[in-house]
């Protein structure tokens, strides 16, 4: 599994090498990296080659690292049934750069980048229409966003005097409770008091 | 009436309609009977689960995962499970493997048998949904058995499956697939020949195999149009490798042709079951049923009882939980509905990073207006019935 991996690693790298900055086998996964004006090129080669035939759509993500300059990366995962062979591709952008839609290439990523758009705000340029797919008719905000709150803004009741449901901001009864067992003594990167003499 | 007074009707079909398998509003485009154009609104049963997953710690995040596709629960879990045993390169025995093969064809069962029933009733049947019931009774109960739960077990774990089989439940499981072919008979003697079923499946709702791909199809919805694609086979997990079965395909990739995949998957899960209950009452009757590393499995009550280091152990593993190893990856199952993945990004500590969660009736529910659109308005609730749609896993 791992060696046809490895070899479709350097075809991809040498077939277009200049579409694709990095590739990595992790987990018996193959990821490529590339950059967003790449992004079509290399996802049409990896669909029409003979030798990746990556037809099959899987995914579009996002993922968010807020400390990044670059704070998401929109990973895409493609099958191909005729390899047998996965294949990851993750791209890098900003929240005001805009990510080259895939729905020319692949029609079915028509609901999951607008799904990455309502989650994290990505735009994709090119996509026949980018609407909001699973938050509420109206809703504010992206969020999976790693800045956005567990609990949201709004919270919706059905109010018996105006006869309609009404938003309100989020009201908590009790502070959220995010419990951090993260252990103290596990994978400390100090040395404990009293630790030293133990070593010598 | 002139010609320029003609125009297109809007119509919505749910959130509350039967036959929207859920909360599903579909806007239709309607001119005269045919249908112009579909417009799916989702989201009405959104509930964060991807969100919610990332405040918790891996353990906490498996019963999130029988809330997706509630029809066959334990099979999302498997995904998870999967996932999270490749980021911690945990091997899992082979007794908890046949468990969670033997689970997750009783799950299959379950999604087949109500998604072939009520698709008859979207057609006008009212008998299948009853017959069929009566037997995902009968295997909610055998998920009872195991977890104590008819629905959401929250028994696949990472590292294992929660608790042991006692034998008594193996031995009745296996009874119960010595009836069931008999009663798939009944349903498919109901369905399988009868002109109206047939009217209303045949050449409805075409997909071409290259479609099917780019659309992002997967399980059923590929092999009615004719791959030999089923991951149980291609990327085998767990043992699937040692089970004999079949993988039926489908040659025209209508409505029709998932129906009869459907109907005949079933009778290989029994097949699959049979050979389960059989390994599991004989070579593989006793052993873990999973993984001995400590530091991932909670001990037994009983072990906790007497032993200090398992009291430790089950203390940090249900406050803190295990810590999983940096790094991405992808794992997948064939769930009954099509490809079920998850994508699980882990930072090093106890909680996911990121876990995306890709559900095969996401993809299939976006082709709804790519399938029905030139079919007719009574189609659209036919084809949304072979697309097998269950709202939770679609609206996450």
């Amino acid at each position: 599994m791992s060696e046809a991996l490895n070899e479709l690693s350097t075809y991809i790298r040498e077939a277009r090498a200049s579409l694709v900055a990095d590739a990595e086998i992790a987990y018996g996964e193959l990821t490529l990296t590339a950059t967003a004006e790449n992004l079509l090129p290399l996802l049409t080669f990896l669909r029409d080659d003979v030798q990746c035939g990556f037809v099959s759509f899987i995914d579009i993500c996002g993922v968010d690292y807020p400390a990044r300059e670059k704070r998401f990366d929109v990973v895409y995962h493609l099958l191909s049934p005729r390899q047998n062979q996965r294949i990851r591709i993750k791209v890098a952008t900003a929240e005001d750069e805009p990510v080259p839609s895939a729905f020319s290439v692949y029609p079915g990523a028509d609901w999951f980048e607008r799904e990455a758009w309502d989650m994290y705000g990505i735009l994709f340029t090119g996509h026949p229409d980018l609407r909001r797919i699973l938050t509420d008719y109206g809703f504010e905000g992206h969020p999976l966003r790693k800045d956005f709150p567990t609990t949201g803004f709004v919270e919706v009741r059905y109010d018996d005097n105006a006869k309609r449901v009404v938003y309100e901001p989020v009201e908590l009864r009790q502070e959220f409770r995010n419990f951090d067992f993260l252990s103290p003594w596990e994978g400390t990167d100090y040395v404990l008091p009293g630790d030293e003499k133990a070593k010598a | 009436m002139t010609e320029h007074n003609v125009r297109n009707f809007n119509i919505n079909f749910g959130p509350q309609h039967p036959a929207a398998h859920g909360v599903l509003r579909l806007v239709l485009e309607l001119d005269g009977e045919i249908v112009e154009r579909v417009d799916p609104h989702i989201g009405l049963l959104h509930r964060g689960t991807e969100k919610l997953i990332e405040t918790k710690t891996y353990l906490q995040a498996v019963p999130y995962f029988d809330r997706l596709d509630y029809v066959a629960p334990m099979n999302q879990e498997h995904a998870f499970a999967l996932a999270v045993e490749k980021l911690l390169d945990i091997q899992i025995p082979i007794r908890g493997q046949l468990i969670r093969v033997l689970y997750s064809e009783i799950g299959r069962i379950l999604s087949h048998l109500l998604n072939v029933t009520t698709q008859a009733m979207d057609v006008g049947a009212l008998t299948p949904p009853l017959w069929g019931f009566e037997e995902r009774e009968k295997l909610m109960v055998f998920y009872e058995r195991a977890s104590g739960s008819r629905m959401h077990a929250a028994y696949f774990r990472p590292g294992g499956v929660h608790q042991d089989l006692p034998p008594e439940l193996v031995e009745d499981i296996g009874k119960w697939c010595d009836q069931f072919p008999a009663k798939l008979d009944d349903i498919d003697e109901l369905l399988t020949g009868n002109r109206i079923f047939k009217q209303r499946n045949v050449d409805i709702g075409v997909v071409k195999l290259e479609d099917a791909w780019a659309w992002g199809f997967s399980g059923v919805m590929v092999r009615g149009s004719g791959a030999a694609w089923d991951l149980r086979r291609a990327q085998p997990y767990e043992c699937y490798s040692d089970m004999e079965f079949d993988i039926p395909i489908g040659k025209n990739g209508d409505c029709y042709d998932r129906y009869l995949i459907r109907m005949i998957e079933m009778r290989e899960s029994v097949k699959i079951m049979k050979q389960c209950v059989n390994r599991l009452l004989g070579d593989a009757r006793t052993g873990p049923f999973s993984s001995t590393d400590g530091k991932v499995v909670p001990p037994k009550r009983g072990e906790m009882k007497r032993s200090m280091e398992a009291l430790i152990h089950h203390f940090k593993l249900y406050t803190e939980g295990y810590h999983v190893p940096a790094g991405e990856v992808y794992a997948a199952v064939e769930a009954p509905k099509g490809e079920f993945g998850v994508f699980l990004v882990a930072d090093g500590t106890n909680k996911p990073y990121r876990c995306k969660i890709r559900a095969p009736g996401y993809a299939h529910l976006q082709a709804m207006d790519f399938i029905c659109r030139g079919h007719q308005l009574a189609d659209v609730s036919a084809v949304l019935g072979s697309l097998d749609i269950v709202f939770g896993e679609v609206d996450r």
